[in-house]
């Protein structure tokens, strides 16, 4: 017999103003439960599991409906009579640990407190050093001693969970625990949480961007878009048999080593507290809409047992249909071609090498990634290639011809050939600049014109990557991130380069944004025979857009080859490390048809 | 889609008349007011204030040190001249010669720190170094010395005051500048292959101008007050000029006769430097906490 452990209500949580954030948000969690809550930035989910800990950050009030846990109501009462609940009835583990924890406290310390506040009787050193063996921590007085900032980002992690655990909650609320690890760690990371619910029976709500992550740990999945919960049910249900158009649309968008596929993005973006529409939230960017989505906000229906779908069109939902990648198969001549590069920087902890005699050719129209861990030396080779870093050896060469070493040195017609998108969209545009002079920018400085006015050149270019013309007149910051991306990648083309060089472009993006990116990326090659070096530490993006695959470990290629191939059968220890820590949703296997 | 579209496009609106919205905004606050009236004030008295002189700078029109009376509202000064007509006469030098020296300041300290944060290496170091020297050397020492070589002048209150102001602008430009210079669009224009000269003006500038403005207000009263002890000192502009310091030189000796002729005009210099520096504080607060305009982070 299970038994009911969290109880959400019809939560109702709104700004200030009165806004909603979230609205008539319910479910419950049984014990040893864990329960994934799924969505997209600005769906209300961090929102939401801080709600179930009665809180509400600044600006935000809950304005209706009721959390339960363990018998307890965490809703409706003094903050003075729920400060006692957050860390033994309930606990929360943010998303930042480096922020979270208090940098001047030592690990003794860290824990030593939460036992001193909720379990005071139970305050002593051994009871510590259980707290972080539980998470496989060291527990000697060495590491006891150590100052947050002395530990790596997993062990961070690892302690903020031991930090919330130690007081034996009945729930624990993960926020995006794993978003800022490294695979790797981020493996380590959910091992651990699987194994503690296995352990004590703890109950578990885990937050997350990430479906795969969340369908490997959890039971049961809620998926929240624009504050409400628009389709929850068991895992299995919502891989199998998504009923919800944004699940449908979340699925077909996410990237997967193990099922490489051509991804598809949903159009648009997600709308913004306060802008909402009045019908169902997801009908802007909804394929499946009709008119009487835009009158009414749908109810929570259940489908099958277990499963309920936010949609009045639930009943007639298509299965989840994917295509697999394409690859390229011709052998074009090579446009680039990198020789013995070897590349190197000074950092605080001394001389960190990038590349170490690393060669490798790209072909016209090929897409060639370049995959590593954080430090791997993936971004500044491709600093390098664009004349940014200076090489300490090797040979670029641009259609046989060797390339110079900083940007300044080479031909304008080699700068020209050879265009860079940047990581972070936050920074890859002029803040001071409208979407048209960004663009008209390398127009004007490289003298490209095909005899039209510049806006006509603009205009084209942002229909190359998908945006309407309208955007030319705004600024930066009034575009979402996946926009300024494209707009990036716009400015690169107006170069009209032969090769992009793209650098992590969409780490930063939301899942079915950066499809919708990636979607873009694909059809330019085909459309332009243009050639990228797409640098990512995402194998399951890499695997949906890559021709050839190299991997690199601490400046040393140690795998190269088809992507395929690569990721069927990988030889170098490394490059297996990395595909069994990627997530995976094997699942979806069943629904490629190629 | 919609709401979000009428969302956008109201945005879009505002920004398409800034003026109006951005002077709304400024007087919301109550400091940001008052400034701007001393401010607008000052200004407007300096312009159009000599054509409502009763009296010829210069003129003798009393007795010396007269007290206030009909005719001479203000009495007059140490040799019998309207004090109110010199104080109507003598705003312009003082403002002029801050504005000339603030300029001169930003264009020397603006390009050294855009330079240095820019280029970076070994230039950055060496034009750093010699900014750390200038910064330790006495201000006003430094313009009386030059005063002392090449002679009493008021484009030697100009140079001195743009010399000494600029290492500190330019430690500020170049804190701004290193900050943009790893951002991605900086970058990519240097993978361009673009000019210095074109990036820093078009890419880098352009960003730092909020800092420039909340810096500007605090270094223009400096220069203002530092022209107005540089008269004073007669290191710059001489009697019988009408200039505000150069009158609260002249006639301090009278100041128990006629307290006008020294109140009036440093009443003037403190409005104009306390109005600027609301101004600019206003400013710099504005944009500290706004978020529309920062586009460091989501």
């Amino acid at each position: 017999m299970t038994e009911l452990v969290l109880r959400a209500d019809g939560l109702r949580i709104e700004t200030e103003r009165g806004a909603p954030i979230v609205e008539s948000a319910s479910f419950g969690l049984d014990r040893g439960e864990v329960l994934g809550i799924v969505g997209e930035s600005g769906s209300g989910k961090t929102t939401t599991a801080l709600a179930l800990l009665g809180f509400a950050a600044d600006g935000v009030r809950i304005a209706g409906g009721t959390v339960t846990v363990a018998g307890r109501e965490l809703t409706g009462r003094p903050e003075a009579e729920i400060r006692p609940l957050r860390g033994s009835v309930i606990s929360y583990v943010p998303q930042d640990p480096s922020v979270a924890l208090n940098p001047s406290m030592r690990v003794g310390t860290l824990i030593g407190e939460i036992l001193r506040t909720h379990a005071p009787d139970r305050n002593d050193a051994e009871t510590v050093r259980a707290a972080l063996r539980n998470l496989q921590l060291p527990a000697d007085d060495a590491f006891l001693r150590r100052f947050p900032h002395q530990l790596s980002g997993g062990q961070q992690q690892r302690l903020a969970i031991a930090m919330a655990l130690a007081a034996a909650p009945a729930v624990a609320v993960l926020d995006e625990p794993t978003t800022g690890l490294d695979v790797v760690t981020q493996a380590r990371v959910l091992e651990e949480v699987k194994r503690l619910r296995e352990a004590s029976g703890i109950s578990v709500v885990y937050v997350s961007h990430d479906l795969a992550v969340v369908a490997g740990i959890a039971d049961r999945i809620a998926v929240m878009y624009a504050g409400s919960i628009v389709e929850i049910g068991s895992t299995s249900e919502i891989l199998h048999r998504p009923r919800h158009p944004y699940t449908h649309g979340l699925i077909s968008s996410i990237p997967d080593h193990a099922v490489p596929r051509r991804l598809r993005g949903i159009p648009g973006v997600a709308v913004g507290v306060g802008e909402r529409p009045t019908g169902c939230r997801f009908a802007p960017r909804c394929p499946r809409r009709v008119e009487a989505c835009e009158t009414a906000i749908p109810a929570l229906l259940q489908v099958a047992p277990g499963h309920d779908v936010r949609c009045i069109r639930a009943g007639d939902a298509p299965p989840v249909a994917l295509e697999a990648a394409v690859r390229m198969r011709e052998a074009a001549p090579p446009i680039l071609s990198v020789r013995d590069l070897r590349a190197g920087y000074r950092s605080r902890a001394g001389e960190v090498v990038a590349a170490d005699g690393v060669s490798f050719d790209v072909r016209r129209g090929e897409c060639v990634a370049l995959v590593g861990e954080s430090g791997s030396g993936k971004t500044t080779i491709a600093r390098v290639l664009v004349g940014l870093h200076k090489p300490d050896g090797g040979r670029i060469e641009l259609d046989g011809r060797p390339l110079a070493a900083t940007a300044r040195a080479r031909s304008r017609e080699e700068r020209r050939r050879l265009q860079v998108v940047f990581q972070n969209p936050y920074d890859s545009l002029n803040p001071r600049q409208t979407v048209e002079t960004a663009i008209a920018g390398p127009l004007r400085f490289f003298g490209i014109s095909h005899g039209r006015p510049a806006r006509v050149e603009v205009a084209e270019l942002l229909a190359k990557v998908r945006l309407p013309e309208r955007l030319m007149h705004r600024y930066p910051a009034e575009l979402s991130g996946g926009e300024r991306q494209r707009v990036a990648i716009a400015r690169a083309l107006a170069a009209g380069p032969s090769l992009l060089v793209c650098d992590e472009i969409t780490s930063a993006l939301d899942v079915s944004v950066q499809a919708a990116v990636l979607e873009v990326l694909s059809d330019l090659r085909k459309e332009l025979g243009l050639a990228l070096i797409f640098i990512s530490h995402d194998l399951g993006v890499v695997a949906s857009i890559s021709d050839r695959l190299l991997v690199l470990d601490r400046g040393r290629l140690c795998e190269s080859g088809p992507v395929d191939d690569v990721l069927r059968s990988p030889e170098d220890p490394y490059t297996r490390r990395l595909l069994d820590s990627a997530p995976t949703l094997p699942v979806l296997a069943a629904h490629v048809d190629s | 889609m919609s709401a979000s579209v009428s969302g956008r496009a109201s945005g879009l609106l505002s920004r398409a008349r800034p003026p109006l919205r951005a002077v709304r905004r400024e007087l919301r606050s109550g400091e940001a007011a008052v400034g701007w009236i001393g401010l607008t004030a000052i200004v407007l008295l300096v312009i159009v204030g000599p054509a409502f002189a009763p009296a010829a700078p210069s003129d003798i029109v009393a007795l010396p040190y007269a007290t206030p009376g009909a005719g001479h509202l203000l009495g007059t000064d140490f040799i019998g001249r309207d004090v109110l007509s010199r104080v109507l006469n003598g705003g312009r030098s003082v403002v002029l010669l801050a504005l000339a020296a603030t300029v001169l300041a930003y264009l020397l300290g603006g390009t050294i720190g855009l330079v240095a944060g820019f280029v970076r290496g070994r230039t950055d170091g060496v034009l750093m170094r010699a900014v750390d020297v200038f910064l330790a050397f006495p201000h006003m020492l430094f313009i009386l010395l030059l005063a002392t070589g090449v002679g009493a002048s008021w484009w030697v209150v100009v140079v001195g005051i743009g010399i000494i102001q600029s290492p500190q602008i330019s430690r500020v430009f170049r804190a701004a500048t290193l900050q943009l210079t790893g951002r991605g669009f900086v970058e990519a224009a240097v993978a361009r292959g673009e000019a210095t000269a074109r990036i820093l003006r078009r890419e880098i500038l352009p960003n730092i101008v909020t800092t420039f403005v909340a810096d500007a207000g605090p270094r223009f009263t400096f220069s203002i007050l530092t022209v107005a002890a540089l008269n004073f000192l007669g290191v710059g502009l001489r009697p019988p000029a009408p200039d505000w310091a150069v009158m609260i030189s002249e006639n301090r000796p009278g100041l128990q006769v006629n307290v006008w002729g020294v109140i009036a005009p440093a009443l003037l210099i403190a409005i104009l430097a306390v109005s600027i520096n609301l101004v600019g504080d206003a400013y710099a607060r504005r944009r500290g906490i706004s978020t529309d305009v920062d586009p460091a982070q989501p």
